[in-house]
């Protein structure tokens, strides 16, 4: 990808602004006036102080101190009315990201999230997006405000003498020059920081997600290590970039102190040649000094600003990614759906996948009729789960096309293609919300007799006994359930969405054999009247379609009844039989 | 209510009680964080004292220049200007050198702070029993671990060296004022009436910001990641929309938390700011009537606004300290929750020592239930002879993957005790206990890495040589060969993605390689085609020779491995023989067994 600029990469932030860009722009220019209040403080002071030495009357004293008051007042008012402008826009740019990212997440293809670490995406979402927040309502704004007050204080300084403005100015040149090669390295260091950040959180959610396979094994302290060596990783990139800044905080202090030393020497030349009053080099001294803040506050700032460049770069890498997988502009509708599935020289390889390699899915032809099921069988690995994940788009076919109804699915809108297809995937994944919102994922207005229907069907009548019955919260925020269990959970979610195609990945795996005859003979039910496709590995399961396609590396080698496959496919009595010639079991 | 803990985590508003323990647990998580960089900070403050001593001295000698060297060089005598000169440039060297310095010394001491803190954590959670990591959820722990530590890295950044700094900045200034003009200190004194109250205030509706603002950042966060986790299902069950307004809400909760937060410290900086003016002008009234009045000299009044102006200087930057101060104590008390919470399932004070272990496993007179007190075991007697196989067998809920996380001691039994040799597991250390006792459950969790890494969690360091041995044993060698670079190949990338089948396998080999001494099977091949099972059953055979085995499987061709076949229900044994025995019998084995032959082909 280009690099892009500074300013252009921080532009991205402007759509987000919108409608507060005013309110940030009026937060700036108070920002600065409260600066000129600052500045113009120490000024005030002397003159009241000069004042008060000539005239001594309690009359001016009184005038002085109000004055004094005013100026006071003042700055505290301007800096509540900057913290006050500058809030919404900061926190609304913040919200705003982090919810058009999460928006694009679920919008991305699952490709996508196969090959990003989520503790990645999260750490865009929660500390980049923080980190854009307060720069925009704290960085930014000082930023201009305090170039700004420096651009003011250095045409005060010229006004002064043009000598001693331009020792200030020539003195700053190594400054630029530094800052130059500081801007790129630090830009890097603090991109790196910030994908280790990342890495670490990736870390962290592995480590939880896998406790039990880690509690098994023991291998706490090992996981432990490698966390270790990141995080210490990150602490090096850390170390780098204090580093950096120390350096250029070098310059920074040494820069301005360096011109006060030459303009000391200047000055008396030019006192001394009569070029200058000694008020004048005075006032020159106490803006300089004024204005030391401001001119080392720009170190701090730069990192800030760069810190913040780094964290646009990375958001709008996720929001760049093209959508691989979206909608046509010109849809198609199935209104009245029959239920006919048609593959039609299916091939899929993940983009990713080398090139050497054969194409996962090779060319897939078969129809299901309305109503029929074909259960696909094959050793693992031979692409049957990825075969089920093409039907409802959670990837493309690489080439040739899924027909249903005899349209093509990617003709449809999502909300058309996946409202007839409902799936039951292999890991049953359960949210954090009630079973009666676990099941009727799909149909969230579906009938309370639907749902009954649904974890009858499934064998879920377990439900019922848990503390509040289908309002018990499930999932990992609430009750933990055994496998067999979820699955079923899975199941009733499926058949709850009353579609018109049901597509089940090995639905079956997780249960005991008695539960599992009751689930198949309700099954078989609901698939009288269903089309349907069924990976599974156990004969019981094959006996629920009407159909077999028996897979090979990608390709149906043999589709038929499953007596018709036993009698003529040697590839498929090894796969689906326990038993040697001899008949006896031989697993 | 409880604060133990994460009890009651999310309850922002607490008792005066509460929130003092919190308080004071936090502040000492805090204390044995700076601990063992306590030298290091006093090199650190010493740094700073000096690099402001000499920042003052600058000015002064800017004066110099102007009162003495001026006039002198006017008068042809240079020297006295090239000493002023000379001096300001050597002092100017040396506060930015020590700057420097402080800034690279400053960032080592918080990255270790912040390095120790993460890996304190991050061990707490791995040493926590699975019974928290049920009721905590992921989502959780990860927010305690990214949003909550880096609002204490924010903390750190801000220094709270520059703060200690600062103050004594204060302290001397204040001190200063005191010398020179009693009645204007006076005036300084009563400004910090008002600061109390200011700073109180601001104190205590930060700290229930804050709290809420954690808790609301983690709400965010243990959203985001399930949907990511989920989100084959988030799209194949078209839920997006949903998720997005509701993803929305807890954003919008979020900032509103958050801008309420920003807001007190809007408010409190200024306050600030303005009590400062207030106390000037109070000064300039008092003084400069002295002055009229003849009591006071014009230089002690200039002298003493300075000085006022000064004391007030570096309030802001300890405000900015505090607010982070106050962020940071939030995500502290969190952090410090995590931290207080005690396995359920202990390390024993002195482990057991170990000798040969010959797998022998004992379960005397044991109660078990869960958090939600259903009994699930309620008097459970149980001996396993070494190298015995034994497959359990039951409906859902009969209580056999209880069995097996007790062995495995994911949890402890409520009542008696289960032992390994006649030795108690909990007298076991737990690095013995997993060496001799391994688990595979059907969630064949793999992280990231290459295949050869996943497979080797079960044994680290092994060679290349026995990590492929394993996977032959469990016939996943050839699908492995098959991936792109082999052994090498990255499970999260180019065509790294392994099936559940697959991953089963894989998830087999760790167990394979782990070599124990008691092997349990929870499920394990509960996704493996006909053929991949046989072969694991097969290398399964010489697997289980000389070990001990417990396997839980609803397919019940593993019955042909077993020594022995435990029918379960209701927490109870209710057949128990050798399977030919039992096959044979009238008993509900021999009619699952009938059924499952029946569905075979």
């Amino acid at each position: 990808m280009q690099e892009k600029g500074l300013l252009a990469t921080l532009a991205r932030l402007i759509p987000y602004a919108g409608k507060t860009i005013p309110r940030l722009m009026l937060g700036v220019v108070v920002g600065i006036a409260a600066h000129m209040f600052a500045l113009a403080l120490p000024q005030v002071l002397r003159e009241l102080v000069n004042g008060l030495e000539e005239s001594r009357s309690i009359d001016f004293l009184l005038v002085s101190v109000g004055l004094f008051l005013f100026f006071g007042a003042s700055e505290a008012v301007l800096v509540l009315l900057r913290r006050w402008l500058v809030l919404e826009p900061g926190t609304q740019v913040e919200a705003r990201m982090r919810n058009h990212l999460y928006k694009k997440l679920e919008q991305l293809p699952v490709s996508f999230h196969d090959q990003w670490p989520s503790g990645q995406l999260l750490s865009r979402s929660v500390q980049d997006l923080g980190l854009l927040r307060r720069w925009i309502s704290f960085g930014f704004v000082l930023l201009i405000a305090n170039v700004s007050m420096i651009a003011v204080g250095l045409v005060i300084l010229f006004n002064t003498h043009w000598m001693l403005g331009t020792i200030l100015l020539v003195s700053s040149l190594p400054f630029w020059l530094r800052g130059f090669n500081y801007q790129r390295e630090y830009g890097l260091a603090s991109r790196q920081s910030q994908d280790q950040a990342g890495d670490l959180a990736t870390s962290v959610e592995e480590s939880v997600h896998g406790i039990r396979v880690l509690k098994a094994f023991g291998r706490g302290e090992q996981v432990a290590g490698i966390f270790t060596r990141e995080a210490r990783e990150l602490r090096m990139t850390e170390l780098r970039k204090a580093r950096l800044n120390s350096n250029l905080w070098l310059f920074i202090i040494l820069l301005p102190e360096l011109s006060i030393g030459l303009s000391l020497l200047a000055g008396v030349y030019l006192i001394s040649s009569g070029d200058l009053s000694l008020g004048g080099l005075v006032s020159y001294f106490a803006t300089v000094m004024v204005l030391r803040w401001p001119i080392e506050s720009l170190g701090f700032l730069l990192a800030f600003t760069l810190d913040a460049k780094a964290a646009v770069q990375r958001f709008v890498e996720v929001i760049d990614k093209p959508i691989d997988i979206a909608e046509k502009e010109s849809l198609q509708e199935i209104e009245n759906p029959i239920g006919k599935l048609e593959f039609k020289d299916v091939h899929f390889r993940y983009p990713d996948a080398p090139r050497n390699q054969p194409d996962l899915i090779n060319g897939v032809s078969f129809k299901v009729e309305p109503g029929q099921s074909v259960a696909i069988i094959g050793i693992t690995g031979s692409g049957k789960s990825t075969l089920t994940s093409l039907t409802t788009r959670l990837y493309d076919v690489t080439s040739g096309a899924i027909e249903i109804d005899g349209v093509d699915i990617r003709n449809l809108s999502f909300g058309n293609l996946r409202s007839q297809i409902a799936m039951a995937f292999e890991d049953a994944t359960l949210f954090s919300a009630s079973v009666r919102d676990n099941v009727l994922l799909g149909r969230p207005d579906a009938s309370d007799e639907d749902l009954e229907q649904a974890l009858e069907i499934a064998q879920a009548q377990f439900v019922y006994e848990l503390p509040d019955g289908v309002e018990t919260t499930i999932g990992e925020e609430g009750m933990s359930l055994s496998g067999g269990q979820r699955q079923r959970l899975a199941l009733a979610r499926a058949v709850a969405a009353k579609p018109s195609i049901l597509v089940m990945d090995d639905p079956l795996s997780a249960l005991d054999v008695d539960t599992e005859a009751l689930v198949e003979s309700a099954l078989r039910q609901v698939l009288s009247g269903t089309t349907a496709l069924i990976v599974a590995h156990r004969p019981s399961t094959v006996m629920l379609a009407d159909k077999v396609a028996l897979m090979e590396n990608g390709q149906i080698t043999a589709f038929g009844t499953h007596s018709e496959l036993l009698k003529s496919s040697d590839h498929y009595r090894h796969v689906i039989s326990s038993f040697d010639s001899e008949k006896q079991v031989i697993i | 209510m409880s604060t133990f803990g994460t009890l009651n985590e999310d309850q922002s508003e607490l008792n005066k009680e509460d929130s003092r323990r919190i308080r004071d647990r936090s502040f000492k998580l805090l204390i044995s964080l700076i601990q063992p960089v306590k030298k290091r900070l006093y090199v650190s403050f010493g740094a700073g004292i000096i690099s402001q001593g000499l920042r003052v001295i600058g000015p002064a000698i800017v004066a110099y220049a102007l009162d003495t060297a001026l006039p002198a060089a006017v008068n042809d005598d240079q020297i006295p200007l090239f000493l002023a000169v000379g001096g300001y440039l050597m002092i100017a060297i040396a506060t930015a050198s020590l700057t420097a310095f402080f800034i690279r010394f400053g960032a080592r001491i918080n990255q270790d702070v912040l390095l120790d803190l993460r890996q304190r954590m991050f061990r707490h959670t791995q040493k926590l029993s699975i019974e928290f990591h049920e009721r905590y959820t992921s989502g959780r722990v990860i927010a305690r671990q990214t949003s909550d530590l880096d609002s204490i890295r924010e903390l750190l950044d801000t220094g709270g060296n520059e703060m200690i700094v600062s103050l004594m900045f204060m302290l001397f200034t204040g001190a200063a004022l005191l010398i020179l003009d009693p009645e204007s200190f006076l005036i300084l004194a009563a400004s910090w009436i008002p600061l109390y109250f200011i700073t109180r205030w601001f104190i205590r509706s930060a700290r229930l910001q804050y709290r809420k603002s954690r808790v609301a950042s983690a709400q965010l966060i243990v959203f985001f990641v399930e949907t990511m986790t989920g989100i084959k299902a988030v799209k194949a069950f078209r839920t997006e929309k949903r998720n997005q307004k509701h993803y929305g809400d807890l954003n919008e909760d979020y900032r509103k938390i958050t801008k309420r937060t920003i807001q007190l410290f809007g408010i409190f900086d200024p306050a600030l700011i303005f009590t400062g003016s207030v106390a000037m002008t109070m000064v300039l009234l008092f003084g400069g009537s002295r002055v009229i009045d003849g009591e006071l000299g014009i230089g002690v009044l200039t002298a003493a606004l300075l000085y006022t102006r000064q004391f007030f200087g570096p309030i802001e930057r300890i405000a900015v300290f505090y607010n982070s101060y106050q962020a940071a104590s939030a995500a502290l008390e969190k952090i410090s929750g995590v931290l207080e919470e005690e396995p359920t399932v202990p390390e024993p004070e002195e482990p057991a020592a170990l000798g040969k272990i010959s797998g022998e496993l004992e379960f005397k007179k044991v109660e078990f239930n869960y958090s939600n007190n259903i009994p699930i075991l309620p008097n459970f007697s149980l001996k396993i002879a070494a190298g015995q196989t034994v497959a359990l067998v039951g409906t859902t809920g009969a209580g056999k993957s209880t069995l097996a996380k007790l062995v495995s001691r994911f949890y402890d039994p409520v009542k008696g005790e289960v032992s390994l040799d006649g030795i108690n597991l909990r007298e076991i250390s737990s690095e013995d206990l997993r060496k001799h006792i391994v688990m595979v459950t059907q969630e064949a969790y793999l992280f990231s890495g290459s295949v050869a890494d996943n497979i080797a969690l079960g044994k680290p360091g092994a060679s290349r040589e026995e990590i492929a041995a394993a996977a032959q044993a469990v016939g996943a060698h050839e699908f492995i060969l098959a991936l792109p670079e082999g052994y090498d190949t990255d499970v999260n990338k180019r065509g790294g993605r392994v099936s559940a089948g697959q991953r089963q396998l894989i998830s087999f080999a760790r167990a394979f390689l782990a070599d124990p001494s008691v092997l349990i099977l929870d499920e394990a091949t509960s996704s493996l085609d006909i053929p991949s099972e046989r072969l694991v059953q097969r290398g399964l055979t010489t697997l289980l020779k000389g070990r001990t085995a417990i396997i839980i499987a609803h397919r019940l061709s593993t019955v042909a491995i077993a020594d022995r076949v435990l029918v379960m229900e209701h927490g109870e044994i209710i057949e128990d023989d050798q399977p030919s025995v039992l096959i044979a019998g009238e008993g509900k084995f021999s009619k699952l067994h009938k059924a499952w032959r029946e569905s075979l082909v």
